[in-house]
């Protein structure tokens, strides 16, 4: 079974924290990381720029966009793609083709690290 | 982390919120800040034994709250209270206020925190002096530190500021959209002194002084949390992330100041970059242009130069021409003429700048640039009297320093140029 483990905290914590606070952090989680690599078991692994670089689309007919993160509580998180996109138009572009005519919402944020894995199959 | 540093974190990030909206229950600031203290001193207490609440911030403000009215019940009627453990359990009131913090209101509390520090009576660093305690919490004594003043000038400094805000008397009902908008350029205005401030001290041997643009940058990121929409806010974040990107390549071991054309480009920071320019790019989405969305952009042609000689200077000379058309100053115009000596050639720039001369007759860069204008011209005679007054000019040791750097090339230059004159 493939599982995705989503990652919450306060950001403004978040970005408040010095640069070596930060790479403690992410030195711990590096050694989890490489054991479940080592094991075949890690598929991408991606960090997400602040909320405050985020764009929403808001599915429907006439697609909507939002300034911001989708902030909704009502509505929940279903699931993500990753795209390639050399601007923002032409992801919110990929965003209102995916939603087209549907319910609910897209939020597009761009990532700040990516990793694509070993999981090979 | 241990405990007590994570509390510190959590306590650090909710403060702007949490004394913003204190401010709006007590309508003064010395109380807001002691109910906020106050609330600290329980956190402390409280939450390494119960836990972190679900809603820090909330937390903070409704027992902050709370914390001044049973001083105010204690007084009057000097009764025992009930203990700390019942206000630490908050439930449904909790809940409650969570939600209102989300409405819009609450962003204007913020926005009225910040922009009572930009009293127009205030001086730009009196501003900034009050913000960092007020909004920032830093303490007096790292404000002092940053300033280059000592402990007990820079506590006298905050008083007067804050006795002189006092009587201000901002209004507390929910301002209207013009008002709002001219609340937040004056506190976007107020942000960019404090990146500005840190960024080039005006005063003293320190160039670069990091806790201050990393201020400036958590301002700018909250301010953008609480008004997603606006594209000058973008703007202004994107600038700072930019601009401070730059600062591990800015200085040499000695502290002396690195052009950016001589910048070592794999030092800068591509974390910041890569967000800064992902700002640029929603913002552009409003066609709404500003200054700060036109400087950051012009930062953001830096950025993209892997090297200084693949810099698009043509398009630098545009964004300039831009920024002319929205904020006419001499200054803009002196650092088009960078742009337009690279594209034209310095003579261009030269006549671009001469006009100028008596606006910026007090203006360090300006001697500094047409010194180096005229370096490049040949006429080493006339460029040796612009460095002579860029370094009378020069705020910090550092830029005397890297004009001088320039005065020495100009000397083995001519010396070099004699002897090959007498030889030949």
């Amino acid at each position: 079974m493939l599982y995705a483990i989503l990652c919450y905290h306060d950001e403004a914590e978040v970005n408040s924290w010095p640069k070596e606070k930060d790479d403690a952090v992410l030195a711990k989680r590096a050694v989890v990381t490489q054991k479940l690599a080592a094991q075949g078991k890690l598929g991408p692994v991606a960090r997400l720029m602040p909320t405050t670089a985020a764009t929403t689309v808001r599915s429907g007919r006439e697609p909507w966009i939002i300034d911001g993160p989708f902030a909704e509580t009502k509505e929940q998180l279903l699931g993500f793609y990753i795209v390639d996109c050399a601007t923002l138009e032409e992801a919110l572009e990929a965003a209102r083709e995916l939603g087209r005519d549907e319910t609910g919402a897209l939020e597009v944020r761009p990532l700040r690290v990516f990793m694509p894995g070993s999981r090979t199959a | 982390m241990t405990e007590i540093a994570w509390i510190d974190a959590v306590l650090r990030s909710a403060r702007p919120q949490a004394v913003s909206a204190l401010l709006r229950y007590f309508r003064e600031l010395d109380q807001a800040e002691e109910a906020f203290q106050e609330a600290c001193l329980r956190a402390l207490k409280n939450w390494p034994v119960n836990g972190p609440p679900r809603d820090p911030t909330a937390w903070l403000i409704m027992v902050g709250r709370n914390s001044i009215l049973d001083d105010v019940r204690r007084q009057s009627r000097n009764r025992p209270l009930p203990a700390d453990e019942i206000i630490s359990d908050l439930d449904d009131a909790e809940a409650d206020l969570a939600e209102r913090l989300d409405s819009s209101h609450y962003r204007d509390d913020v926005v009225r925190l910040l922009f009572i520090c930009c009293h127009p009576d205030l001086p730009a660093t009196q501003q900034i002096a009050l913000a960092l305690r007020i909004v920032s919490g830093l303490s007096v004594k790292e404000i002092a530190r940053a300033f280059l003043v000592s402990e007990s000038a820079m506590e006298q400094r905050i008083t007067r500021a804050k006795g002189r805000v006092a009587k201000a008397d901002v209004p507390f009902e929910t301002p209207g959209a013009i008002e709002r908008a001219e609340r937040l350029a004056a506190v976007a205005a107020m942000i960019y002194l404090l990146f500005n401030e840190g960024y080039s001290a005006s005063g003293g041997t320190v160039h670069v002084r990091v806790p201050l643009c990393e201020e400036a940058i958590r301002l700018a990121r909250l301010l953008l949390r609480l008004f997603p929409s606006e594209p000058e806010i973008m703007g202004l974040t994107a600038l700072l992330l930019l601009q401070h990107a730059r600062a591990p390549a800015r200085l040499d071991a000695d502290g002396s100041i690195i052009l950016l054309e001589e910048q070592d480009r794999r030092l800068w920071d591509r974390d910041m970059i890569a967000e800064g320019l992902a700002l640029i790019d929603k913002a552009l989405r409003h066609r709404r242009p500003g200054p700060y969305q036109v400087q950051a952009a012009i930062a953001g042609v830096h950025a993209h130069a892997a090297r200084a000689e693949d810099t698009d200077w043509a398009e630098i000379d545009q964004l300039y021409a831009t920024l002319e058309r929205l904020q006419p100053s001499p200054v803009i115009t002196l650092n088009r003429a960078v742009a337009v000596s690279k594209v034209q050639g310095p003579g261009a720039a030269l006549t671009m700048i001469e006009p100028l001369a008596s606006q910026l007759s007090g203006y360090f860069h300006f001697f500094g640039l047409k010194g180096a204008l005229l370096m490049q011209l040949d006429r080493a005679a006339e460029a040796r009297v612009a460095f002579d007054q860029a370094i009378a000019l020069a705020n910090t040791a550092a830029e005397a320093a890297h004009i001088r750097a320039h005065l020495d090339r100009l000397v083995r230059e001519s010396a070099s140029n004699s002897r090959a004159g007498a030889s030949s």
